[in-house]
């Protein structure tokens, strides 16, 4: 995830990660790990990435961070699908929240 | 069902869209220019892909997801003489790649048909105990992808490599690192002084037959 400041804004950091700002904290599926002040508050990239095991990046040339996913387990750490959102070809924003109620099949492909 | 499909490609819609209007395809057809789709879901190649029932539960982690297509021994039975001696090498590689196009249909057509009683369908610990591994050393790398992909888009492509290689280096495994970043540097993916890899030599190390790694259905 791109940051510009150390500063997460916890909407964007819960549609890119699936971590939800809860009163317990921040929440993944049946995991909730506390954070020092209320979580619906602006969060502090290196609290999160210290207390979630993410890797934490700085890129002097352009000024941004890089917040990477929590390591230490598996790729999901929860079956609940995120709600992922993309443009499509066209340019419209899709979200897959929009499909609820039919079955889905996410396939990956690329032109190289 | 819906089927949805995701360009992995950092360089945007202008490199998906000559593919998916060549295909008519009809149904959304998303475009994942920093690569999320990895991270959220752990795609590791492509084709990757996930079924996600009718509650938004995954029923099936990331895993090759073969289209219906022809056989190998079909598709490159006949290539041109003139063609350069890498891409007769690549295509050889290729033609020993294992897929299983039939018994991914048709699971999914079992699936379709008989939802949460299809012997396909994992429950939710399965999909999480069945998905990739992510130790520390991965998801670092998908930092430093992520950071590379941001200065490449940038107009920053001499800082780019470093970031590229790092990911590579640090999760070896993830070919969708390594053939993006190789094919922005050459097309066929070959050697070049940016890259300590590249496609040729990595499928032979690890054996075409393990490029899409699958448990028998």
């Amino acid at each position: 995830m791109l940051l510009e400041s150390l500063r997460l804004d916890p909407a964007e950091f819960a549609a890119r990660t699936g971590w939800q700002a809860k009163p317990e904290g921040l929440c993944k599926g049946d995991r909730c790990v506390p954070m020092p002040s209320r979580a619906s508050d602006v969060l502090d990239a290196e609290v999160v990435a210290q207390r979630l095991g993410m890797p934490l990046l700085h890129d002097e040339i352009t000024g941004v961070w890089v917040l990477g996913p929590e390591g230490g387990g598996r790729a999901l750490t929860t079956a609940v699908a995120p709600d992922l959102r993309l443009p499509d070809v066209h340019g419209e924003m899709f979200s897959l929240s929009s499909l609820r109620g039919r079955k889905v099949l996410i396939a990956s492909w690329a032109s190289y | 069902m819906e089927i949805v499909t995701v360009a992995l490609d950092t360089a945007g819609v202008e490199a998906a869209r000559p593919w998916i209007e060549a295909a008519g395809a009809e149904h959304p057809s998303l475009i994942d220019q920093a690569h999320v789709t990895d991270e959220l879901f752990g795609f590791v190649n492509i084709p990757n892909g996930v079924w996600i029932d009718e509650d938004g539960v995954l029923v099936r982690p990331a895993e090759p997801a073969w289209p219906p297509r022809e056989t190998n021994d079909k598709k490159y039975a006949d290539i041109p003489a003139d063609t350069p001696q890498r891409m007769k090498d690549m295509l050889a590689e290729a033609r020993k790649i294992v897929t299983d196009s039939d018994g991914y249909v048709a699971a999914v057509r079992d699936w379709v048909e008989h939802g949460a009683r299809s012997r396909f369908t994992l429950s939710p610990d399965e999909v999480v105990a069945r998905s990739h591994p992510r130790p520390p050393e991965h998801a670092r790398a998908a930092a430093a992808f992520e950071l590379a992909q941001h200065l490449w888009r940038r107009g920053h492509r001499d800082d780019a490599p470093r970031w590229f290689r790092k990911a590579h280096r640090l999760h070896p495994d993830n070919w969708t690192y390594k053939r993006q970043a190789w094919a922005f540097a050459d097309p066929l993916q070959g050697p070049t002084e940016l890259y300590d890899s590249d496609w040729l030599s990595d499928i032979r190390a690890i054996g075409a037959e393990n490029y899409y790694p699958h448990d028998p259905w």
